[in-house]
């Protein structure tokens, strides 16, 4: 082989230079696959338009989610930063100016997102505030000096930013200078003065705010610092605060706390710190979904089982929007790879047009779709053989039903935002708290066989009218957003229903009043009084029916119901809704959730599970001796504890495996074979160490030690 | 001893023989009526399925005390679809569950077990005449170990009575296991005589025999009693320090040396099994390589895992996509690799001439060379990235950023079973992993071929070979007062406080053998051995020095019965 040497580990292959220009377009390995089949070219092309979109979609609303925290923050720092430099002679601003500014930015645990906002918050401060803005990370700062070093180097490369080119041979000297916090603000003085009055044109904005800008340093992971780094760094830099104008960021993923517990009072009183708290992962998850799923926007879909998946890995695994994104594009990918009429999945004039060009093959995977195999089924006969033989008609028929699938789809996500605005606000959350709990049950089969749904409708017939008002606006002014035909009139039902409600209280006060005034109360005996009692209860009980609310929320309960049950068909009814939805859940678990340890105890326990030989086939927790011998191996090592005598493990192995060869009669002589054996156990035992399996020992001559727990 | 007993049960047993009525009345007197349809239904069952059954018990507690399933339902339970990704819903709990104390001689009884589960079609066929001579043969081969470790047993169990906390259930078990193991050998015989119906009953007996004894505690009560069971067994099991192993060593074993070369000549006479399943797997894999080109391009990472050598495949997938694009191999299982070489290469690629400070500036230097020019590609293939060199945290932070680039393509493989630790959230966001299983039951050739394998201990061969060259080098008075160093060594090596040999004594013994004539010209000599490290002296606590060779004994024997062929 090329790649194997004893002497080297590192293989360079480099083509000569004509060769390596000729590079290969992506979409040659999109088509090249195993399902090489029809339109992949165009496949591969709606794929790239349809993540870029979503790309694009999300970064925008990743920025307006953080809009607010940017905003709030820049304010603290622009109002921080002229308090400093107000130059007021009162006491109390004479306190101030030894006391640093500081936001203690919480960013919640989902470290692996924390990058991405705070890239953009640097952008956004160098825009709007300073152009000195730092960031640290706590790796890069085990002590002072490397903490000042990169404090100082990065602000000397945001200086280039603004300073002309010239200037670069100045820093290369530069870098050997002692650092020190003297220097650092000497230096601030001079770029500050030398800037000021050949200012360049996007500075002329700051200075006029403020004598000079403010130095911004952020860090990254508050946490892992170590608190010398950071006492120390405080206690100097407040020092120097009126010669060089700091202000910090911390970024924090726990909980303020932690502020305190790394800083001693002496140090933490030394910070004038607000805080700020970024939204929470779980309300981004729930708009990226709302924006990118519930809508129709895209006209890609995931199943119930694939985004089950995929929020619990959020969930459970990491809280990281990021991840929940790669899982996103991988699902999209996958669809498009794998399905060959997942080129009808773009929106819905293209897909109309699209149809007129499909391939025979193509209409022949319509045909073999099962959902439309259903469909075709409920036709009547003649419509059977013309929608079975002809392309044409079958082509027409797949255009009215794509629009049928949008419209479906339009519903759909309306009425799905209606229930949640019912079932939200109810006690104990029987169908979720959030839109994308109801959204799972909804997609996994009809609503309205679960138990929870009965008991919504339950709850919801317990409802006081304030409540259910409430809750009539909100789904009035969802409809009223969308501009769908088809449920035009429920926004209309809706408002009537409130009309009636309104009118209702006017109504209603009347009979109230006029009821107790005949159940006034009169002198009687306790047997009397028990019984009137007994009477009004009953009374009470059979009018409960009869009083006009309960007739209206008995009513408004029953339209709900019938929306739903109209409306949120489960999306595998659809005809053709193989081309928009995603749903082999277990490829997307496979390459996002691996789980290696299991597949390597089945692969060494069951060898028959890959191995499809009937020579391998075995009850549960025992393997046959003609298996691979590491297998052999490991499962006799499972019978041992901590310690394994190699001699003991050698003899067992080669008794199972002369037992296994018995059976092919073998000419060789014994001795060669129990060579031959010995050489078989070495190496699987090598082979389970480098697996992780065992580790050689000194406790015990020619001993191993188990690295695993237990066994079977 | 009321194993003992019960061991002479069996063998009684063994003589007489026993009518099917017999036994149901048997079973009648301990057991009482209802039972009986039962235990005659299990009588047709053969005698795995006897002695699997406390193990099995033993498991489904174990299920029950470690919920992970519910975890694993709750990540949706459709693994079973696929083809890959292991049985994941009982597979996991047989690695993961406490440690017990295990029989010593559990895997000898369980070797015999799996050696008596032959490929079946051929074993049933009694009829078969080569077989039924054979069968005693081999039954004798095998016995003789077996023989081996009914000896040390008693031993054993006398320990684990000792033990106060022996319970009721433990003690089933032994019992069990104790007679299955005559039970064995006795079935081997019945093979040879054909009477299937005897060995039947004997199997009944052994199971009334265990039987009351398991059946005398409550069911719902014994749960309860096993979760706490399985705590004191950890205990137990991590009690002292001792752990009970036979103490034989692979010197007694004549054919216990082999060096790499023999070692791969006799390799190469097995013939592969299983040759067309491995075939069909390794074809399945190669089906993705188009695939794994287009998510590399896509901004993905891909990673292999799953038992065996992924080598060949990713040569193969070297060898057919790549060949036109810049790409680098690195070996992660070989001894000298390090995230600077790996680094120097990919530099080399960049025709950088020159050094750099630190492993820092390299990867940033790199990093904004390939930020600058998009249409540079670079892939790497990365065998073993959980090698011993690779798996440290900063190699793993520098190599990850490397793969973070947009247009470095990394693919590699993981064996390691824990080798997924390596990576916390922060390193997997930058690795941007898509895991693919790919089993290939492909030997670990090349990975274990380097010396760092367990093979060393017993092979020895770069000591050995080392020790000749540096001898040969040296003056024959010299040969001859290291010789007597190791010959002093060697006879002392059963001494368990022998700290070296002490300088006075060794002058006198040179002086005798005519090698030295004064004290100086050892202390030379000495100088020189201890130059070539062969040998350590030590200052005793009189303040004597001592001389040692800190070389495995038995290299030392080879190495003098080597010089002695040579003489």
């Amino acid at each position: 082989m090329a790649t194997s040497s004893v002497s080297k580990g590192c293989f360079v292959f480099k083509p000569n230079f004509k060769k390596r220009k000729i590079s290969v377009p992506i979409e040659d390995y999109f088509s090249k696959g195993k399902n090489a089949s029809e339109d992949s070219k165009l496949r591969f092309e709606t794929y790239q338009l349809i993540w870029q979109q979503m790309k694009s979609e999300t970064e925008r609303l990743q920025e307006e989610l953080n809009k607010n925290l940017f905003d709030s923050l820049i304010e603290f720092l622009q109002t921080s930063h002229s308090g400093l430099w107000k130059n007021s002679e009162d006491w109390s601003s004479e306190i101030k100016l030894r006391e640093i500014p500081t936001a203690a930015l919480i960013l919640g645990v989902n470290v692996t997102d924390h990058d991405l906002t705070l890239r953009s918050l640097t952008e956004v401060l160098q825009n709007n505030v300073t152009p000195y803005v730092v960031s640290l990370q706590a790796k890069d700062c085990p002590d002072m000096k490397h903490f000042l070093q990169k404090l100082v180097s990065q602000l000397m490369d945001c200086k280039v930013d603004v300073q002309s080119k010239e200037k670069e041979s100045v820093q290369v000297i530069q870098k050997n200078v002692h650092y020190s916090m003297d220097s650092l603000s000497a230096w601030y003085m001079s770029v500050t003065q030398k800037t000021d009055p050949k200012m360049p044109r996007k500075k002329r904005t700051f200075s006029s705010q403020w004598h000079s800008p403010p130095v911004v340093l952020i860090l990254k992971d508050m946490e892992s610092f170590t608190t010398k780094v950071l006492q120390d760094f405080i206690i100097i830099s407040s020092q120097h605060l009126h010669e060089f104008p700091l202000i910090l960021i911390f970024g924090i993923a726990t909980s303020p706390v932690v502020i305190h517990r790394l800083l001693p009072h002496a140090v933490s009183s030394l910070l004038c710190i607000e805080l700020f708290q970024s939204l929470s992962c779980k309300e981004h998850l729930t708009t990226v979904l709302d924006k990118l799923l519930l809508t129709t926007q895209f006209p890609f879909k995931l199943s119930e089982k694939v985004l089950q998946i995929l929020t619990n890995i959020f969930l459970y695994h990491d809280f990281s929007i990021q991840n929940f994104i790669k899982g996103l594009q991988l699902s999209l990918l996958e669809h498009f790879y794998s399905q060959p009429l997942s080129v009808l999945c773009c929106n819905l004039p293209e897909a109309k047009r699209r149809t007129h060009f499909l391939s025979a093959n193509q209409c022949e995977n319509i045909r073999r779709l099962p959902s439309f195999r259903r469909y075709v089924e409920k036709q009547s006969s003649q419509k059977q053989v013309a929608l079975l033989t002809s392309d044409k008609s079958l082509k027409e028929e797949t255009q009215s039903l794509l629009e049928n699938l949008h419209v479906y789809h339009t519903n759909y996500f309306l009425v799905l935002r209606c229930l949640h605005q019912f079932t939200s606000f109810l006690p104990k959350y029987p169908l979720g708290r959030q839109i994308r709990e109801l959204y799972c049950m909804c997609l996994e089969k009809n609503i309205w066989d679960s138990e929870e749904y009965a008991s919504v409708l339950q709850l919801l017939r317990l409802l006081a009218k304030d409540e259910l008002m409430a809750m009539l606006q909100n789904c009035f002014k969802v409809f009223q957003s969308s501009s769908a035909k088809e449920l035009g009139n429920t926004a209309k039902k809706i408002e009537e229903f409130l009309a009636q409600f309104q009118s209702l209280d006017e109504t209603k006060e009347e009979e109230d009043t006029s009821q107790s005034q005949s159940k006034g109360l009169q002198k009687t005996d306790l047997y009397h009084l028990q019984k009137s009692l007994l009477e009004m209860k009953e009374l009470r009980s059979t009018s409960k029916r009869q009083t006009k609310f309960e007739v209206l929320r008995e009513q408004v309960v029953s339209f709900v119901d019938s929306l739903v049950r109209e409306y949120l068909l489960p999306p595998d009814t659809q005809p053709l809704h193989e081309t928009l939805y995603f749903s082999s859940a277990h490829t997307l678990r496979q390459h996002l959730n691996a789980a290696p340890r299991i597949a390597l105890h089945t692969a060494l326990n069951n060898p028959y599970y890959y191995l499809k030989n009937e020579a391998l086939r075995s009850e549960e927790g025992c393997i046959p001796n003609v298996a691979p011998d590491i297998c052999i191996a490991y499962k006799l090592h499972l019978e041992c504890s901590r310690l394994i005598n190699l001699v003991d493990w050698s003899e067992a192995f080669a008794t199972v495996v002369t037992a296994a060869e018995k059976m092919d009669a073998n000419s060789v002589t014994s001795e060669e074979r129990n060579e031959v054996i010995h050489a078989r156990f070495i190496r699987a035992v090598s082979e389970l160490e480098l697996l992780g399996f065992i580790k050689p020992t000194k406790q015990k001559t020619d001993h191993v030690a188990r690295l695993t727990w237990g066994g079977c | 001893m009321t194993s003992t007993l019960e061991l002479k049960e069996d063998k009684m047993l063994k003589v007489q023989f026993v009518g099917d009525d017999d036994v149901l009345n048997h079973i009648l007197d301990r057991e009482g009526g209802p039972k009986i349809k039962k235990d005659r239904a299990q009588l047709l069952v053969n005698t795995q399925k006897i002695i699997k059954k406390p193990e099995n018990e033993l498991e489904e507690d174990d299920q029950e005390v470690l919920k992970d399933q519910n975890y694993v339902e709750v990540l949706g339970q459709d693994v079973q679809e696929s083809l890959k990704n292991g049985s994941a819903t009982d597979g996991g709990n047989k690695v993961y569950p406490f440690q017990n104390r295990k029989h010593p001689e559990k895997m000898a009884k369980l070797a015999s077990e799996l050696a008596k589960t032959p490929g079946k079609s051929v074993s049933l066929n009694k009829n078969d005449p080569e077989i039924t001579i054979d069968i005693p043969q081999c039954s004798k081969g095998k016995i003789l170990p077996q023989f081996e470790f009914l000896s040390t047993a008693p031993r054993g169990l006398r320990k684990r009575l000792i033990v106060p906390r022996s319970h009721s259930d433990s003690e089933s078990e032994y019992s069990a296991s104790n007679s299955e193991d005559d039970e064995g050998v006795a079935q081997e015989y019945e093979e040879d005589t054909n009477e299937d119906i005897l060995s039947q009953k004997i199997q009944a007996q052994n199971r009334v025999v265990s039987a009351p004894v398991c059946r005398g505690t409550p069911s719902k009560k014994m749960k309860r009693k096993k979760t706490s069971h399985l705590v004191e067994e950890y205990f137990e099991a991590h009690s002292s320090s001792k752990v009970l192993t036979s103490d034989r060593t692979l010197q007694k074993l004549k054919r216990a040396k082999l060096d790499q070369q023999t070692l791969h000549n006799l390799l190469s006479k097995v013939s592969p099994s299983f040759s067309a399943e491995l075939k069909q797997l390794n074809q399945q894999h190669e089906q993705l390589f188009h695939k794994w080109m287009l998510q590399l391009h896509l901004g993905f990472n891909i990673v292999l895992y799953g038992l065996g050598s992924k080598r060949n495949l990713l040569e193969r997938f070297r060898t057919t996509m790549l060949q036109d694009c810049i790409h680098i191999v690195i070996n992660g299982f070989f001894p000298g690799i390090s995230v600077k070489s790996i680094l120097n290469s990919v530099t080399e690629v960049l025709d950088h001439m020159g050094t750099f400070r630190s492993v820092l500036d390299q990867l940033e230097w790199i990093t904004n060379k390939f930020k600058e020019d998009s249409s540079l590609e670079l892939f790497l293939l990365i065998h073993n990235l959980d090698s011993q060199m690779l798996r440290g945290d900063k190699s793993q932070q520098i190599i990850g950023q490397l793969s973070s680039l947009r247009n470095i393509y990394l693919i590699a493989s993981i064996d390691h079973l824990n080798a997924p630790l390596m990576w916390d959230h922060a390193k997997q966001s930058l690795y941007n992993w898509l895991w693919y299983e790919t089993t290939t039951y492909s030997h670990y050739t090349e990975e274990t071929s380097y010396e760092n394998s367990l093979l060393v201990k017993q092979s020895g061969s770069l000591p050995l070979s080392s020790l000749i060259h540096v001898l040969r080098s040296l003056t024959p008075n010299a040969r001859g007062i290291f010789r007597l160093l190791i010959k002093y060594q060697l006879d002392n090596q059963d001494n368990p406080s022998y700290t070296g040999l002490c300088f006075q004594d060794f002058y006198q013994q040179c002086r005798e053998a005519f090698l030295v004539n004064s004290d100086l010209t050892l202390r030379a000599q000495l100088t020189e051995f201890r130059d070539h490290k062969l040998i350590r002296t030590k200052k005793g606590t009189d303040g004597v020095e001592y001389l040692l060779i800190p070389v495995d004994n038995g290299i030392l024997t080879d190495f003098l019965e080597k010089e002695e062929e040579e003489l």
